[in-house]
């Protein structure tokens, strides 16, 4: 694979991760479970729509078609987004969230670590500005499964199913294919797989705090990185984002 | 933890208003880029303090206003009260001289 | 404004009444501790309750473009608007617990109809340009009345304000400047932003309520320098502050009988229909219905995680004390 062509695509798997998820969390707008919790959950998609402009502005720059952030968010259809079939899963309850959001994180968090020691510089710019964000965002993420896994009996049923739920989607975010060879060959990113260890250990420390089980079989749905076989969801949240832009092309705004 | 009524956790319950089981009120203080003191900016509710310190954080720094937070469940906080004001406050009052404005300084000094 | 109608409680003539009074004549602040007649606190509750919730529905017209907004940043600064409400509603939800009642109480409230929130929530946001005209529109007339609350008697009330109007300084430029865009733009957009403009204009004006000039609660909060001006002057300082602005974009605004009064210098201007004010109040504004059961669901679906969080504190915190 062309290193360009695949520098591209995995900058779009990091702004479309972030433009996606950062979509979802907004939707909690106005109707979280106590007036703290919706200040923090905006401030999360606020950092990952800021990071988004930064990934996909870097995109545009690299693929050389003189496509914005904006043009890349709004233009393209379900098959040219790169995110995880994660993030585009629906937010379901306030646990069912917080269960997505700290397993994303955790996995954001040790990809930013990585990508900080990047050999382009401007991907290590990008990471040195989002991991402080990230890091914020799944200690409290992480502390809320915990409360909520550790809480009544209730909440603690209700976490079970979240991780239930969403456990088959954290295979993807670890799997390496040719993309990935090319990043790690130009020193650019890590090999994801590389990262699962010390996933393992962050992920099944705190899930264990929270008194969940985690699931036992590691089978991983797949698809939403590549592009090949996104989720249903993905189409209705572009029909929401991108109404605007498709409706009244070419308008400013 | 079990404050009955997060605003004053030690109001009895009554038949109108039975004692209730809310997240506790806290006081939170921030300290500004400028090496100052803690100050006072507001409230918040919140389950444990660690909660309160992180959602201190996100209500109350929104746009980069601290660099240090301190959280006190409001219901442990001792305060004087009205009537004492008199006592407590007046003596300062009588030593104006700990007031730097005080002191007339000549201009051709320069700023002190 | 975002406290419409507030029922003032009379207030009584005991000696510590007057001497209270006359606190407030001399410009002192009320603090939480301080004696207080049994109507200022009780008036105070209802309208600090009311602003409150009125910032907590406020999120729900914007939030239903939050995940339309047509660009990144757009999206982020509506967002970060919206936070701002909630932040607000969180401020003076605080306010009112120095009061003696608790967050939880007043939000039951709000949520059974015993208590209310501004008329102007109840309308919707169709298209883009409403979140231009309610920044503009809506936060513009909101400052108007916060901005002079600042300087309102209870303590709590009056920080929590000054706290807000520093934030909200950059919400109505924002819809000031969505409003620009759009009377620049296409066709379209600009049909949309004359449309926003129509829908929203007369809605705003009856945010400062009806005329009070001879109330007898009215006279009593301002008395108490919890209102700080008469409805009417406010809604004349809004128009007169607005209009221009509403020229500038080449927009018309909606009444045939606005003109200039050179003689007592400000427009003259039509005045909006009172019934359906009334019929909003009453529960029959175009959203209600909705903007109340999002409320509801929200606290209903909140439950568990409210408990939860709350079960694990304290579970954590008996097993620090069995570890001592």
């Amino acid at each position: 694979m062309d290193r360009d062509a695949a520098f591209f695509e995995f900058v779009c798997r990091m702004g479309d991760n972030t433009l996606v998820l950062g979509h979802r969390v907004s939707e909690w707008c106005g109707h979280a479970p106590v007036l703290e919790e919706d200040i923090a959950l905006a401030n999360t998609a606020l950092d990952l729509i800021g990071q988004t402009q930064m990934w996909l502005d870097l995109a545009g720059e690299i693929e050389g078609k003189g496509r914005s952030a904006d043009d890349l968010a709004m233009l393209r259809d379900a098959w040219d987004f790169r995110n995880v079939l994660l993030a585009e899963q629906p937010n379901g309850d306030f646990g069912q969230t917080m269960m997505r959001q700290f397993l994303f994180d955790s996995f954001h968090l040790l990809m930013l670590e990585a990508l900080e020691g990047s050999t382009d510089e401007r991907v290590a710019g990008i990471a040195a500005k989002s991991v402080k964000e990230v890091r914020y965002h799944v200690e409290r993420s992480g502390d809320t499964v915990i409360g909520l896994g550790d809480g009544t009996s209730e909440s603690h049923t209700r976490m079970q199913a979240a991780l239930d739920l969403l456990w088959p989607y954290v295979g993807e975010m670890f799997q390496s294919d040719e993309v990935d060879a090319a990043m790690v060959e130009a020193g650019i990113a890590p090999d994801p797989a590389s990262l699962r260890p010390a996933y393992d250990t962050a992920v099944r420390g705190a899930l264990a705090d929270a008194t969940l089980t985690v699931p036992e079989s590691d089978f991983a749905h797949s698809g939403g990185k590549t592009g090949y076989r996104h989720s249903e969801h993905l189409g209705h949240i572009l029909t929401q984002m991108q109404w605007l832009q498709r409706a009244y092309p070419g308008a400013t705004w | 933890m079990s404050a009955p009524n997060s605003a004053y956790p030690d109001t009895p319950g009554t038949p109108e208003r039975p004692q209730r089981h809310e997240w506790p009120l806290w006081e939170v203080f921030i300290r500004g880029q400028h090496g100052m003191s803690h100050r006072h900016v507001g409230s918040l509710h919140a389950p444990d303090a660690e909660m309160a310190i992180k959602n201190a954080r996100d209500v109350y720094t929104r746009r980069n206003e601290g660099v240090s937070i301190w959280v006190v469940e409001a219901a442990h906080i001792a305060a004087s009260s009205p009537s004492e004001k008199g006592p407590l406050y007046e003596p300062s009052e009588s030593k104006v001289y700990r007031h730097p404005t005080f002191f007339d300084i000549p201009d051709d000094v320069g700023a002190m | 404004m975002y406290a419409q109608m507030v029922k003032s409680e009379a207030a009584d003539d005991s000696a510590e009444a007057q001497a209270f009074q006359a606190r407030i004549d001399a410009g002192d602040k009320i603090e939480p501790k301080d004696w207080m007649p049994a109507g200022y606190r009780k008036t105070l509750i209802r309208q600090i309750g009311q602003h409150a919730h009125s910032e907590i529905v406020g999120q729900l017209p914007e939030g239903n473009w939050v995940t339309r907004a047509p660009t990144l940043e757009r999206k982020a600064i509506l967002l970060a608007k919206v936070q701002d409400e909630a932040g607000h509603g969180l401020y003076l939800y605080c306010a009112a617990e120095t009061l003696g009642v608790s967050r939880d109480e007043l939000t039951e409230m709000l949520l059974d109809g015993r208590m209310k929130y501004s008329s102007i929530f109840n309308y919707p946001t169709l298209t883009w340009a409403d979140m231009g005209a309610v920044g503009w529109l809506v936060d513009g007339a909101a400052i108007m009345n916060q901005v002079p609350l600042q300087r309102t008697s209870y303590g709590p009330y009056s920080r929590a304000m000054i706290r807000i109007c520093k934030e909200e300084s950059f919400h109505q430029r924002q819809g000031y400047d969505i409003m620009m865009k759009m009377a620049g733009g296409t066709e379209a957009q600009k049909k949309m932003a004359q449309d926003a403009l129509n829908r929203f204009w007369y809605p705003s004006l009856m945010m400062f309520g009806p005329s009070d000039k001879d109330s007898v609660h009215s006279t009593q909060s301002m008395a108490w320098k919890i209102k700080m001006n008469t409805n009417d002057e406010l809604r004349q300082k809004f128009v007169d502050q607005t209009v221009p602005q509403a020229e500038y974009l080449g927009l018309t605004v909606p009444d045939p009988d606005l003109t200039w009064n050179e003689e007592k210098g400000g427009y003259d201007f039509s005045e909006p229909d009172w019934s359906e004010f009334y019929d909003v109040l009453k529960g029959n504004g175009p959203c209600n219905t909705e903007r109340l059961a999002d409320r509801n669901k929200a606290w209903d679906d909140g439950k568990w995680v409210r408990d939860g969080l709350l079960a694990h504190a304290e579970k954590r915190a008996a097993r620090k004390v069995a570890a001592e």
